[in-house]
């Protein structure tokens, strides 16, 4: 699998979502199947496969406590132990936690090797995947919000007031007239831009590149398909949004309806998106929660302080101390080491004390 | 043993996958194993005598690796058996979105250039055939899904890198998901290891371990022998002969450090420090033994499996409880203390015949390991020094410019930073730090770690060294520094030779064998040399006289 | 399952937070809105485009409106239903027939959670129950 086979696959595929949507509702109008069989079926694979997922994760115990340490020790008092990057309990890891989910605390370290002969090797500054990787997450959990106002009604307060957020820059640009009605939302731009760094980079770094599979470059093309036709049609080819959300709301409220006047481009853009929630309980995209179950972050550095438990224990053949005294006792009483038997065996031992355990 | 290249050749390293290499795919490049960079397989003997499968000759270089019929059966179902017990690795093998970002944080990337040794296709060389056996994407779709057969160059493959990772932990820092490709080695040496699959450098020092108490073997008359000629040694430089007790019953403390230390140079000066040291705090009220039956930090089962580490390491409270001692102390050693720290307790605790380790010296009470009871030496150390109980000439360390290597066990798998520099601060005047991304949590591996430190494979030690080398060499020509300190056994025999070979100038110490030259004792005589037999700054003439 | 307090207790906050808009709605069906027409508005049949153009595409019309006649003083606007000219005003023109803003722009506005801003500059109609 080389990566023009892999882009050139994703690519593909993408295409062919979107022309599958396209001749089924353009040119067979299987609006019931596209407008709300899929969509119900793709979001019941997504929970049900999320939840299978987390439990699955769950059935496995975590043997020993691993946490990758971070900073400075809890040890002396006067020692200032770093509470957060090596978090003594669970306050400091739920600091942790928090830090690594919502800010990216570990990918915020990331430098660039740089190497010349020499050698001179040195750590330069890389924090590019660290904000486009968060501009791409903050995106895409505002859109999701902003969308909810096609799943609510009434709209909740806080969906307004994130759409007034996001939509802070009335553009009007005089070439542009029309185009920015309704207002011009950063964070699908965001998205797409933060998508099209991925992109690139995956494709520009020989590294990257040399290790990217299909199941990378695919949901890219995918989210970026999605975060293209949802800007095709506030912007450019309009839909009738009443009618979509008279869609939307009859999905959430279990009474499915197709309205009429709703063009094929948003039966695209439900497609795409019900692939998206069928792709993601059996991709990488699973790190959604497997983030909170990693053991080198999610557990405290108390393993000396707080014995922790492996549940699958089980005991182990060891080399007692008496198997190797039988061995070595005449070397150790000549040598002066006190010994738990005298070598001569009529002589009396010191019963009390051979009794050694496992 | 293949020739070791020059350094100059060395350095000439490509590290972006060429266009061409990148066409093939890291999938379908097949596995080229290299002298240099292979360690030796493990012999039957070592395996035969603690009962590990399928003992045998064997040569990675040859075609034929002579495994059991049934190997592939064995392996999956390891694999299987393996996901049901760790949660890490079941979602390791899940959640990895190849970002790349561990991808230059890895010392064998960095100083070797080989794509499979960027953490990431490391772990996939496993995820790959997690995925073809254990998800239906896998099952159907195959390499589309980045799913492959495990086949016998695939099983080679994973022998020949899975040997290539000191399992640091440096990648699983960076990772924003804590992906630790040390979880992901560890269990995939557990799998070679259900066939046979073992290297000569991690089995032997296990059989050594598991029949003598230590890696190398040595017996206990030997071991007693050893430390009795330390004891010479020391009278010599100090006129003082201490006398540390061996197997002790009713002790109130055991000491146990890796056995590197009582073997090879300097490792053995680091031993000699801790003997004056026991022997100074002696009329403070330091009641200390050492053992031959639990004469090892270290634990190569670690490098091997779990339970092969759980084996060994049962002995140190074993031989605690024997001997009736109330806590333990722990020597300089890297994964000696990734093991004491996050496994030991588990393994073969809960260790209810010890107390909660107090120092009888300073009375603080180590809260920090009150169920392991078990405290590393620099903790202890840096206790006395705080409260005033140690007389130090920090003078007598005016010769050397020391730098401190922070192993990367202690550093990610538990944090202990501040301690052993707190110690060095106080037992010498001139200490530069290298640069902050090679050391404390970022730090580099020696890259001889995880029983890599054979000799077979000094090319592979060379590179996996190369970035440390390269911090060392700034802070050389920056500061002058000759010196490298660190806590680590490992260290002490991997960073000597990688130093002759990048850095000639700077030589390796103990923490402790510092402290040992800076230490004051009762009664000393007037010290013309250190610990190593070598004049004392401002005494080279008087040892010409 | 192992954790399983603490990892039950995420999902269920988890599923929860994304099951949101299910909760929230209730199973309540929630029809788009009737817009009402007037009187005027029903006798005149079509408006000066077509009613699906005016659907999607009203806000568009009336921003290049706005601009042509601030800053171009072009009044005029040809139907190209028609071919009938029109005064480019909102006020004048729109709201000549579409009188009920409440019933007929803000009750699918509210539903489609957009907020027009041309009410902050234009007075709207007053409307009489």
């Amino acid at each position: 699998m080389n990566f023009v086979v892999s882009i050139v696959f994703s690519g593909a595929v993408v295409t062919l979502l979107v022309l599958i949507p396209w001749v089924g509702v353009g040119a067979f109008d299987l609006r019931v199947l596209f407008g709300i069989v899929i969509p119900y079926a793709a979001v019941i694979t997504f929970f049900a496969g999320l939840v299978a997922k987390v439990i699955g994760w769950g059935r496995s115990p975590v043997p020993f406590r691993i946490p990758t340490t971070a900073g400075q020790q809890w040890s002396l008092p006067w020692i200032k132990a770093n509470r957060v990057d090596n978090p003594k309990g669970n306050g400091g890891v739920v600091l942790r936690m928090i830090f690594e989910v919502l800010l990216f605390r570990s990918l915020f370290r990331n430098t660039r090797m740089e190497f010349r002969n020499g050698p001179r090797i040195t750590y330069e500054f890389e924090k590019w995947l660290w904000l486009f990787g968060l501009l791409f997450h903050y995106a895409f959990l505002v859109i999701i919000i902003r969308h909810l106002r096609f799943f609510t009604e009434p709209i909740p307060f806080f969906v307004k007031l994130l759409e007034n957020l996001d939509g802070f820059m009335q553009i009007g640009i005089a070439p542009l007239t029309g185009y920015q009605l309704p207002g011009l939302f950063l964070s699908g731009m965001v998205l797409l831009a933060a998508v099209g760094f991925l992109f690139l980079r995956r494709l520009l770094s020989a590294q990257i590149r040399h290790i990217s599979l299909p199941g990378d470059y695919f949901p890219l093309f995918l989210i970026g398909a999605i975060g293209f036709t949802g800007i095709l049609m506030r912007y450019l080819l309009k839909v009738d949004i009443v009618a979509v959300k008279e869609l939307t709301m009859g999905l959430v409220s279990f009474h499915p309806t197709i309205p009429g006047g709703v063009g094929v481009l948003f039966y695209i853009h439900l497609f795409l998106v019900s692939v998206l929630f069928f792709y993601f309980p059996f991709s990488k995209l699973v790190h959604l929660g497997g983030v909170f179950l990693s053991p080198t972050r999610n557990l405290a550095n108390n393993s000396r302080a707080v014995r922790h438990v492996n549940p699958w224990s089980y005991p182990v053949k060891t080399h007692t101390y008496d198997e190797y005294e039988e061995e070595f006792r005449d070397k150790m009483v000549e040598a002066g080491l006190p010994v738990e038997k005298a070598p001569e065996p009529e002589e009396e031992a010191s019963e009390e004390e051979t009794g050694e355990k496992e | 043993m293949a020739d070791l290249p020059k350094p100059e050749e060395l350095v000439q390293i490509d590290h972006s996958p060429s266009l061409h290499k990148g066409l093939l795919g890291w999938m379908d490049t097949p596995v080229r194993i290299r002298e240099g960079i292979a360690l030796y397989a493990g012999k039957p003997q070592s395996l035969e005598y603690v009962g590990m499968p399928n003992p045998r000759e064997w040569n990675p270089l040859d075609e034929d690796w002579k495994l059991p019929e049934n190997w592939k059966e064995i392996i999956l179902d390891g694999l299987r058996e393996r996901l049901d017990r760790f949660r890490s690795l079941k979602v390791f093998m899940d959640i990895c979105v190849r970002c790349g970002a561990c991808a230059d944080k890895c010392h064998f990337f960095i100083g070797g250039g080989d794509p499979k040794n960027m953490p990431v296709l490391r772990a996939e060389l496993l995820r790959s055939v997690y995925r073809k056996e254990y998800t239906t994407a896998g099952k159907i779709m195959g390499k589309i899904a980045g799913a492959r057969e495990l086949t016998y160059d695939v099983l080679k493959e994973w022998w020949y890198y899975f040997f290539q990772c000191t399992e640091c932990r440096r990648c699983s820092l960076f990772c924003p998901y804590g992906i630790d490709t040390a979880e992901v080695t560890i269990i995939g040496r557990e799998l070679l290891n259900l066939i046979g699959l073992n290297v000569d450098w991690v089995a032997a020092p296990v059989a050594n371990c598991y029949r003598t108490g230590n890696h190398l073997g040595i017996q206990p008359h030997a071991y007693k022998d050893m430390i009795d000629f330390f004891c010479e040694d020391l009278e010599e430089v100090t006129g003082i002969r201490p006398n540390p007790s061996m197997n002790r019953k009713g002790a109130e403390i055991l000491f146990i450090t890796p056995s590197g230390d009582v073997f090879a140079d300097p490792g053995t000066y680091t031993a000699m420090g801790y003997i004056i040291l026991f022997h100074y705090l002696e009329s403070l009220g330091l009641d200390i033994t050492w053992s031959t039956y639990a004469s090892e930090g270290g634990n190569f089962g670690f490098f091997t499996s779990h339970e092969m580490a759980k084996r060994l390491n049962a002995k140190m409270y074993a031989e605690a409880e024997r001997l009736g001692v109330k806590w333990i102390l722990g020597g300089e050693c890297g994964h000696m203390w990734r093991v004491i720290h996050q496994y030991m307790d588990t393994f073969n605790g809960p260790a209810d015949h010890l107390e909660v380790p107090v120092s009888p010296i300073t009375g603080t009470r180590f809260e920090n390991a009150a169920s392991t009871k078990m405290v590393h030496i620099t903790e202890f150390t840096a206790d006395l020094i705080k409260n005033n109980k140690l007389k130090l000439d920090k003078s007598r360390n005016d010769n050397l410019v020391v730098t401190y290597h922070d192993s990367c066990n202690p550093a990610r798998g538990m944090g202990l930073l501040e301690e052993p520099r707190y110690v060095i601060k106080n037992v010498c005047n001139h200490f530069y730090e290298m640069p902050e991304n090679t050391i404390r949590e970022q730090t580099f591996c020696c890259g001889s770690g995880a029983g890599l430190n054979a000799g077979e494979d000094m090319e592979l030690r060379m590179r996996g060294g190369m970035p440390r080398a390269n911090a060392v060499r700034h802070v050389h020509e920056k500061h002058g520094v000759n010196m490298l300190a660190c806590v680590c056994a490992i260290d002490r025999a991997a960073l000597p030779p990688l130093m002759e070979y990048w850095v000639p100038e700077v030589d390796v110490t103990g923490v402790h064998e510092m402290v040992g030259n800076a230490l004051i004792l009762d009664g000393e005589q007037k010290r013309t040399t250190d610990l190593r037999g070598e004049p004392l700054p401002g005494m080279e003439e008087e040892e010409d006289v | 399952m192992y954790d399983g307090g603490k990892i039950i207790t995420g999902l269920v906050i988890g599923l929860a937070l994304l099951l949101f808009p299910f909760f929230y709605t209730a199973g309540k069906a929630a029809r788009a809105p009737e817009r009402e027409l007037t009187a005027k508005a029903k006798e005149a049949e079509k408006c000066i485009e077509a009613t699906a153009f005016m659907k999607t595409g009203h806000m568009k019309l009336l921003d290049e409106w706005r601009d042509e006649v601030v800053r171009d003083a072009d009044r005029y606007y040809t139907s190209n239903l028609t071919g009938e000219v029109h005064y480019k005003s909102i006020q004048v023109t729109c709201m000549e027939c579409h009188s009920n803003k409440t019933k007929f722009c803000d009750r699918c506005h509210t539903y489609a959670g957009v907020d027009p801003f041309c009410w902050d500059c234009h007075i709207a109609p007053k409307e009489s129950e």
